[in-house]
């Protein structure tokens, strides 16, 4: 250890200040990251902060109905059941679709991933659905799965079922639109991640006589589960923050009140700025919250290279 | 040779062995060889294209109820509507001036992805090629915008755009979608930085190029194809961003899907369904033809797959 | 041949050292290297030779010392204004650009006059004999001959030196041999002072005038390849120049060149490469072609004579390659014309002369703490 520091102490006495900066990576090359952290200031960590300090100063009401001071917000949002009980609606609508998503994928990607004719084509229809956008998406699926749409039409006049079911504006309508959203979205990036596994790892693992299931289970799944830790946090984010759609296919008073939805309401509809900000806030809390969840139980996972092709 | 090449030819070889292995087996159906050919009539693969087919059922139905839809003129307990019309694109543009929203909806998408990209790429090449103090910090910073919600940051934002005065206004509109979209360059750009192998840039400098010649010459026409690809993904991204661009847009500054929503929710009973329909149908051509545009240059599944290959040139 | 090398007299480097992080890559290298030299610096990986050479080249700022041409120091010049070539391990041509246009890049960014590019670079292309390649991307190419165009890159410039990062170590042996004919051919006909990196003693033996051996970021030894073939200075460098056999043994004996030395049940005369009194720990470093097995019955005369068990046999084209153990369990190496059968056991002999008694510690105690250099750094420069 001192042999070492003298040694650095010795090269930095010839190396001239400049020298010993670029030695740490401070070099002019530094100035083509200024707009990026600028722009991040700017519009991202000041907003972001202001909206903080908006969450402790509630309007009069808040606090003469829920006392606290300039605490009164989150005490509201804490003991107002309207209001609280919105995390479980997101999380009963978020979780689920997230992992569905990313369970589902895995197979899908599993099976394209050999070459085959028309695979180009697949893959791309099965991507089409992200240019949808949550909105129409909704738009099609209150036609397509209401009551007179073509899928209760097809499953009364087949004899399936006598009375039409109720697909849409409700829990279910929102996990539809989910589902249409984020799978096209799980299924690109954990294909990705499979092909970033060396095709030989699995050849190697014949040539020692293990099955299909014992090479999925020993050797592919824990090379591609960090990705699917990846894949299942950003399906989940998209879920999390659904809004257009439980607002348009669910039960915006009822079991899709979601979070997003309160904190617009209080914003638009309300104008309550301060509220507004504490939901959101703690939207962002406890979705961070359910990430840290996710990267600690990832943290255990392998994360090495997984011998592809980068 | 590149890596992926000696497994693209060892993939038939180790194919051809398990032929061979499989071949004194033929006569009889229940003895298959073990491992892949088994898996061909397993459950999982009915399970798959069950998957796959009822997804394409739910997105072939949505797609063509909208379309359909749009050009019904009754259409209640029936297969197909009784007549056809175009009347209901007549009165999207008479009611909502659709050129408008178009124009304002593609001016928003380019001025976002040229925005993003000039702020974005040389921030991606700083974080892929050097390491600095506080770098770690900087990557939580870019990645942030990315994984909270945007309703989270686009109320605080809002409120600030509001207070100075940018409400409702198209600079607002881009700038709120700037937020996920510079960062989203970023962290789709700095894994491409990195496969372009350093010591091309070294071998320039070696040749006499000063930095300005290098980025001019050798990086930026190997960057063209991941800036295309990230720049067509901002593009559908902020076309499709309903929830930043909803909380500060106004009438004038409407994107199309903030004005299918309003017309969707308007107050005093919404707009007929078909009218919504055929706005929905003008939104998905649009998208149709960013993406036909798109795919001539990318392949979005591909997209990781083949800046690796191309850099083992 | 028009094309020519850039003049000047002689490449000075003083006290140069490059550190990492406290860690010492490179340290202490002193070395002048004259115009139109074959300089090979040669060592195993993570010995500093690649830092030496990316210091050389400007891509490493130098934590230690001085680089000076004529006198004129260039150690503060960006690497674009240096005018060295440089040759690169994995080639970094520029993907998106044809040969021909590889080829013009270092012409074209200094602005010359077009006919003079295009006639340049027809002669470098010619000299490295791609012409029907010229319009080709580096992707249609096999490994050869982008190491072809990589070097026509660097000596289409005229530049005053070339420096090669181990251009030859992507390459299959028979293209190795083919490409290595090539570079001494260039550098024959264009006389163009060259630093050249490898882990290949035989390749730096070929090729070089003067030899750098390179260990823990120290100078070992530096020579010519007859010096470092038939006197390594110590006997790292021996293992590395071909002395495959090395023994661990104890001076008993110290007569003027001449020094006793035993262990094990072995006994053998050698000669002092280095000082040794009786006493000291020694390594003896013995080539496997100058050990000797005693065809046919009877004891030869003479102090080393020993008999060894046959445990491995290689047939190696000429001769076989055996390997034996001795009554006490050394594992020796040997060459022979005929295969002795395994198992057997057979005398060997071995010339005093040309077993070298070497001192068993390296280096002065205070620089074998610097272990290899920090690996991922290293690679940062020259991936």
């Amino acid at each position: 250890m001192s042999t070492a520091t003298r040694r650095e102490r010795g090269a930095a006495s010839s190396a001239s200040l400049r020298h010993r900066m670029a030695e740490r990576g401070v070099d002019r090359k530094l100035l083509m990251l200024l707009p990026a952290i600028l722009f991040a200031l700017v519009l991202f960590v000041y907003p972001f902060t202001y909206g903080i300090g908006l969450t402790f100063q509630p309007l009069q009401g808040t606090v003469d109905k829920w006392g606290g001071g300039i605490f009164a917000n989150y005490v509201a949002f804490f003991g107002d059941s309207f209001i609280f009980d919105s995390i479980w609606i997101t999380m009963r609508l978020a979780l689920p679709a997230a992992l569905f998503n990313v369970i589902v994928s895995v197979p899908i990607a599993f099976k394209l991933r050999r070459k085959f004719r028309g695979k180009r084509f697949l893959s791309t229809m099965l991507v089409l659905p992200i240019t949808l956008g949550t909105v129409l998406t909704a738009q099609g699926l209150l036609i397509f799965a209401g009551r007179q749409g073509w899928l209760n039409r097809f499953l009364i006049q087949s004899g399936i079922i006598s009375d039409p079911l109720q697909l849409v504006n409700n829990y279910l309508g929102v996990t539809f639109t989910l589902v249409i959203s984020g799978f096209p979205f799980a299924y690109l990036l954990i294909s990705s991640y499979l092909s970033g596994i060396d095709p030989s790892l699995d050849a190697a693992a014949k040539t020692l006589g293990a099955n299909w299931k014992q090479r999925f289970m020993r050797v592919t799944l824990p090379l591609l589960a960090p990705g699917l830790a990846t894949t299942f946090i950003l399906t989940f984010v998209l879920a999390f923050s659904v809004f257009p759609s439980a607002r348009l296919v669910g039960d915006p008073l009822g079991t899709t009140r979601v979070m997003a939805l309160m904190a617009y309401r209080s914003f638009a509809e309300q104008i309550d700025y301060s509220m507004a900000s504490t939901i959101a806030v703690m939207m962002g809390v406890i979705e961070l919250i359910v990430i840290a969840i996710v990267l600690l139980g990832r943290s255990f996972l392998y994360k090495g290279s997984t011998g592809g092709k980068g | 040779m590149s890596k992926s090449q000696i497994v693209d030819e060892a993939a038939p070889f180790v194919r051809g062995a398990e032929k061979v292995l499989a071949e004194p087996k033929r006569s009889g159906h229940a003895s298959r060889p073990p491992g892949e050919k088994s898996l061909a009539a397993s459950p999982g693969t009915w399970f798959v294209w069950a998957g796959i087919g009822a997804f394409f059922i739910f997105l072939f139905g949505i797609i063509s109820s909208v379309l359909v839809d749009s050009f019904g003129k009754p259409w209640f307990r029936t297969w197909l509507p009784e007549n056809f019309t175009l009347s209901w694109y007549q009165s999207a543009w008479d009611k909502f001036d659709m050129t408008h929203i178009i124009g304002v909806t593609l001016i928003v998408g380019f001025s976002v992805v040229v925005i993003s990209v000039l702020i974005g790429v040389p921030a991606s090449y700083v974080l892929a090629r050097s390491n600095f103090p506080l770098k770690r910090l900087v990557m939580v910073l870019f990645l942030l915008p990315i994984l909270i919600p945007p309703i989270t940051f686009g109320i605080p934002l809002a409120t600030v755009m509001y207070n100075f005065g940018l409400g409702r206004t198209l600079i607002a509109v881009i700038l709120v979608n700037l937020v996920p979209s510079v960062p989203f360059v970023i962290i789709t750009m700095t894994p491409f930085i990195e496969q372009i192998n350093p010591s091309i840039e070294n071998a320039a400098r070696m040749c006499g190029a000063n930095m300005r010649q290098v980025f001019v010459r050798v990086l930026a026409p190997l960057l063209v194809p991941g800036i295309l690809a990230a720049g067509i993904l901002v593009l559908v991204r902020t076309v499709g961003m309903f929830e930043l661009t909803f909380l500060v847009s106004g009438p004038s500054s409407d994107t199309l899907v903030v004005a299918i929503y309003r017309a969707m929710t308007s107050a005093g009973g919404s707009e007929a369904r078909q009218l919504v329909s055929a706005m929905g149908v003008v939104y998905t051509v649009m998208m149709l033809v960013i993406l036909v545009i798109a795919l001539r240059f990318i392949n979005p599944t591909q997209l990781v797959a083949q800046v690796k290959e191309s850099r083992d040139e | 041949m028009s094309l020519s090398a850039g003049t000047f007299e002689s490449l000075e480097l003083k006290d140069v050292g490059r550190s990492f992080g406290g860690r010492e890559a490179l340290a202490e290298l002193n070395l002048t290297i004259r115009a139109g030299e074959f300089i090979a610096l040669l060592g195993p990986s993570g010995c500093g030779k690649s830092t030496a050479l990316n210091c050389l080249a400007g891509l490493l700022p130098l934590t230690h010392g001085e680089i000076t041409i004529d006198g004129k120091r260039i150690d503060v010049l960006p690497s674009e204004k240096r005018d060295f070539g440089m040759v690169f391990q994995n080639y970094a041509l520029f993907p998106h650009l044809s040969v021909e246009r590889n080829v013009a890049f270092g012409l074209q960014v200094r602005n010359l006059p077009k006919s003079e590019v295009h006639r340049r670079v027809a002669e470098a292309i010619s000299l490295v004999k791609l012409e029907e390649h010229a319009k080709k991307l580096p992707g249609q190419l096999s490994g050869g001959q982008q190491q072809r165009v990589a070097i026509a890159r660097a000596v289409v410039l005229e530049p005053r030196v070339v420096l090669m990062d181990e251009p030859l170590s992507n390459l299959d042996a028979k293209l190795r041999l083919e490409m290595r004919t090539e570079i001494r051919r260039l550098h024959q006909s264009l006389g163009l002072t060259t630093v050249y990196v490898t882990h290949d003693q035989e390749e730096a033996l070929s090729l070089a005038d003067r030899l750098v051996v390179l260990r823990a970021g120290r100078v070992q030894q530096i020579g010519t390849p007859e010096e470092l073939h038939n006197n390594p200075a110590n006997w790292h460098v021996a293992d590395f120049m071909g002395y495959r056999n090395l023994l661990d043994l104890e001076v008993v004996g110290v007569d003027g060149p001449q020094v006793r030395v035993a262990g094990g049940g072995l006994e053998l005369t050698g000669t002092a490469a280095q000082p040794a009194s009786v006493g000291d720990k020694v390594r003896v470093a013995i080539r496997p072609h100058d050990l000797f097995v005693v065809e046919g019955a009877g004891r030869p005369p003479g102090s080393n004579v020993f008999t060894a068990v046959v445990t491995v046999v290689e047939y190696q084209g000429r001769e076989f390659a055996v390997e034996v153990t001795t009554a006490s369990g050394a594992r020796l190496f040997v060459h022979a014309a005929t295969a002795p059968p395994i198992g057997s056991e057979v005398t060997l002999t071995l010339d005093p002369k040309r077993a070298l008694v070497y001192r068993f510690v390296l280096d002065s105690p205070d620089s074998t703490d610097t272990g290899s250099i920090e690996e991922s750094r290293l690679a940062e420069v020259h991936a």
